[in-house]
């Protein structure tokens, strides 16, 4: 029998960058494949340059908030955030971090590791670095889909929901597929 | 199968109310109840619905205006934040008297947190003091949930009921069903009742004692009776909840591996408790562990004092959200087990601040510019944040800008030495609960400035429309309200307006005006700029102006301290201090070129 999926994903970045963009894409992935989903989100006075967090879960939970150390996965548009929100990740969760890799604040987190700044700036889309840092995790988790924690979704659903979402609009389309899949078959990601 | 869409809290009860008929909804934006009203307008456009909905002048009108829906047998709704309702208590108070026709709900969205509110109050209180039935949801899936049994709730018994949120329902989202919307189909017909619409105090005292009835047997209403989640389980420990609180409990409750062993009862109506619910748990029960937002609402109703733990007996933080890993360690004190202390570290990040462009920093500079050492009241919205730049003194509540500089006024008037005062507060605001008081002013002939923030929107909360904007909730053309023609219908002599990207121009406006105010009475400033970030008045932005820092910048760090502007960026390392523009976050409003006082701020070429 195949255990029921019952994923916490903590997304941390800061304003600007996307982060409830990727949350959302996330959830509308779970709704496809017939999940329930929970998505929190800090509002009010966080505005551009600030911090920026979001709770997903995955799967028959309650409560809309995950604890510290309960997180399934970490999906970190900004390194130095790792040292705030690293607490919410349970031992042997996976964490994929924006961020070279020798610009990683010291913790006991192992983290894959994408620059997706430069990468972003290569595919000439500086504002696509929350879809590059997605295709990556992606890319991660097909590595390990026996691991418990592996991502709830793939590459295919995730393209999926973009194509419903930008069904109207082709141009937004390509480019936001095209930073799914440059992170997704990024080095590193093989 | 129905569709099921990924819905915010607030989403999910504007369906919840659209699904159930209501047919006029209200409301006065306000975190986090703001997004509740654009949803059922939504929601409203997106299906053809034959519905009023409106953003009102306040909460007190919002209130009126359903509830004289409600009066001609309509469902009815209004919605808003918890600080709002205290605006909108007077027409309450007496509505539950008089009860209603077509079913009413009062959404009151609290915060605990408090996240972005003055207070941390507890509308379940306001009910209470009411005498009106409350539903505490615990996500956005139970709170559509819960307009259908507020609805029942209140046509069964002629009252209104309260639905009361937190921010975590309110903002999170989840998968939600979408169920059939009915097109309203209900009479509308007013029928006159005058010893009920219109009591006098000796039919007040009949109504109260109704009231008091209806409130009997709402505390035995089957469908809204507390859930017992876990019949199995047995022990002489009990742990009830409700709200977000519950929702987190549950959880925990069953990854500690007590849920085979610790009766959970969830509580769907804090108010009135169900009396067998009672009698029940203190009956059956040595120890109750109560969990709840914000106050101790279902504890004070559980009489049994020594049976019962929580706020009062300080097992429950009686201030602040209720973390679920803060239940955690309640829980686990509770039933006696080890649990480590866990928690999320405090993010040092910079202090909120007025976004990069706005023109309120630019308002603000001006009035410290023109005022060197005056007392600066000031009000609700973004604006608060003018406290970084030491033009905000005081921030009270809706309106108060203007009746505090009234009151500093009055206080001073007999002293040798006179403050200036200089009131800031915005445009909704003004609407709000400025307007009395401006009337107030007016006619004890206060001495002081009203500087009025015209930004053209309710910018904190979302860029809600104001009076002012000719729009409704569906963009649908409104009448449109002259700012100026207010002031002046005020009796205010002095009105001027002008544009504080024009620094200079504007600071000599507000000396004049301050002059003005020492010898003849108010006098009012309208400081018109549009939001920075409102996208729908893109068209009356000034032009780019480029700036950049001459290499003659020494480090003084005046303008970051005076102005803190987000683009301005100060550096200090061993050999050299000074300061940069951040590109980004630049908008060109070009107001910094006239702060730094050695002239390092130049217009590039």
């Amino acid at each position: 029998m195949v255990e029921p999926v019952r994923q916490q994903i903590i997304i941390s970045g800061i304003g600007g960058q996307g982060v409830l963009f990727v949350t959302r894409l996330l959830a509308e992935a779970a709704i496809g494949k017939g999940l329930p989903v929970f998505t929190s989100e800090t509002h009010g006075m966080a505005q551009r340059g600030g911090t920026v967090l979001s709770h997903l879960k995955v799967g028959g939970f309650s409560s809309p908030l995950i604890r510290p150390l309960q997180a399934n996965g970490l999906l970190v548009l900004k390194a130095e955030n790792v040292l705030q929100h690293g607490a919410f990740l349970k031992s042997g969760g996976w964490a994929v971090v924006n961020g070279r890799s020798d610009a990683m604040p010291q913790t006991n987190i192992s983290a894959d590791t994408i620059d997706a700044d430069t990468l972003a700036q290569k595919i000439a889309n500086p504002k696509s670095i929350n879809l590059i840092v997605l295709g990556f995790a992606l890319a991660k988790a097909e590595q390990t889909p026996e691991h418990q924690d592996s991502l709830f979704c793939s590459f295919e659903d995730i393209k999926a929901v973009l194509e419903s979402r930008f069904s109207k609009n082709k141009e937004l389309l390509d480019a936001s597929l095209k930073a799914l899949h440059a992170g997704f078959s990024a080095e590193g990601a093989e | 199968m129905n569709e099921r869409r990924l819905l915010l809290g607030n989403e999910a009860i504007a369906r919840g109310l659209v699904e159930n008929g209501c047919a006029i909804a209200t409301s006065y934006p306000g975190t986090p109840a703001s997004e509740i009203l654009a949803a059922v307008a939504y929601f409203q456009k997106e299906n053809k619905l034959s519905m009023h909905t409106q953003w009102a002048v306040n909460e007190k009108i919002a209130f009126e205006i359903a509830y004289a829906g409600c009066q001609t047998g309509l469902r009815t709704a209004v919605s808003m934040k918890q600080v709002g309702l205290n605006v909108a208590s007077d027409p309450l108070m007496s509505a539950a008297y008089m009860g209603i026709k077509g079913g009413f709900i009062v959404i009151s969205a609290d915060d605990p947190g408090p996240h972005s509110s003055q207070t941390e109050q507890d509308s379940r209180l306001m009910a209470m003091m009411a005498r009106i039935p409350v539903l505490d949801p615990d996500s956005p899936h139970q709170t559509k949930e819960m307009i259908g049994m507020a609805y029942a709730i209140s046509e069964e018994y002629n009252t209104p009921v309260m639905l009361r949120p937190t921010t975590r329902v309110c903002h999170a989202r989840q998968d939600i069903e979408l169920d059939y919307i009915p097109q309203n189909g209900r009479e509308v017909k007013f029928e006159k009742d005058p010893t009920r619409w219109a009591a006098t105090p000796r039919f007040r005292f009949h109504l109260h004692k109704a009231l008091e009835e209806k409130l009997m047997a709402v505390s035995q209403h089957a469908p809204t009776e507390p859930l017992r989640h876990n019949p199995e389980a047995t022990s002489s420990k009990a742990i009830i909840s409700s709200g977000v609180a519950a929702a987190h409990s549950r959880e925990i409750i069953k990854e500690l591996n007590l849920w085979q062993q610790i009766p959970f009862y969830q509580v769907l109506q804090p108010f009135p408790l169900h009396t067998q619910f009672i009698e029940h748990v203190i009956n059956a029960y040595e120890e109750i562990l109560v969990i709840e937002e914000t106050m101790g609402v279902i504890e004070m109703q559980l009489a049994d004092r020594h049976r019962v733990k929580g706020k009062m007996t300080n097992a429950v933080p009686r201030v602040g959200e209720l973390y679920p890993e803060t239940i955690q360690d309640i829980v686990s004190q509770f039933v006696g087990i080890q649990s480590e202390k866990l928690e999320i570290p405090f993010a040092t990040g910079r202090r909120p601040t007025l976004c990069a462009g706005c023109p309120h920093r630019a308002s603000f500079f001006a009035i410290k510019k023109a005022v060197k050492k005056g007392i600066y009241t000031s009000d609700i919205g973004c604006y608060t944040l003018g406290l970084n730049l030491g033009a905000v003194d005081t921030v009270l509540c809706m309106g108060a800008a203007i009746s505090q500089a009234c009151g500093f006024y009055h206080a001073y008037k007999r002293q040798k030495k006179r403050p200036d005062i200089v009131a800031t507060i915005g445009d909704s605001t003004f609407f709000h609960a400025g307007v009395p008081a401006l009337v107030d002013a007016v006619v004890q002939n206060v001495r002081f400035v009203l500087v009025i923030l015209d930004n053209r929107t309710t910018a904190m909360t979302g860029s809600q429309p104001t009076p002012a904007s000719g729009l409704g909730p569906c963009g649908e053309p409104l009448e449109a309200l002259d700012i100026k023609t207010l002031v002046r219908g005020c009796g205010v002599k002095f009105c001027e307006e002008g544009d504080p990207y024009q620094i200079k121009e504007f600071t000599a406006l507000v000396k004049k005006a301050v002059k003005y105010s020492r010898e003849h009475g108010p006098a009012v400033i309208i400081s018109r700029y549009p939001c920075i970030i409102d996208a729908a008045r893109k068209e009356e932005k000034a032009e780019y102006i480029p700036v950049e820092i001459t290499e003659d910048c020494d480090g003084c760090g005046y303008c970051i301290k005076h102005f803190e502007c987000p683009a301005l960026l100060y550096h200090e390392d061993e050999d050299e201090k000074f300061v940069s523009i951040d590109r980004i976050l630049c908008t060109g409003c070009g107001v910094c070129l006239n702060v730094c006082p050695k002239g390092s701020i130049v217009e590039k070429k």
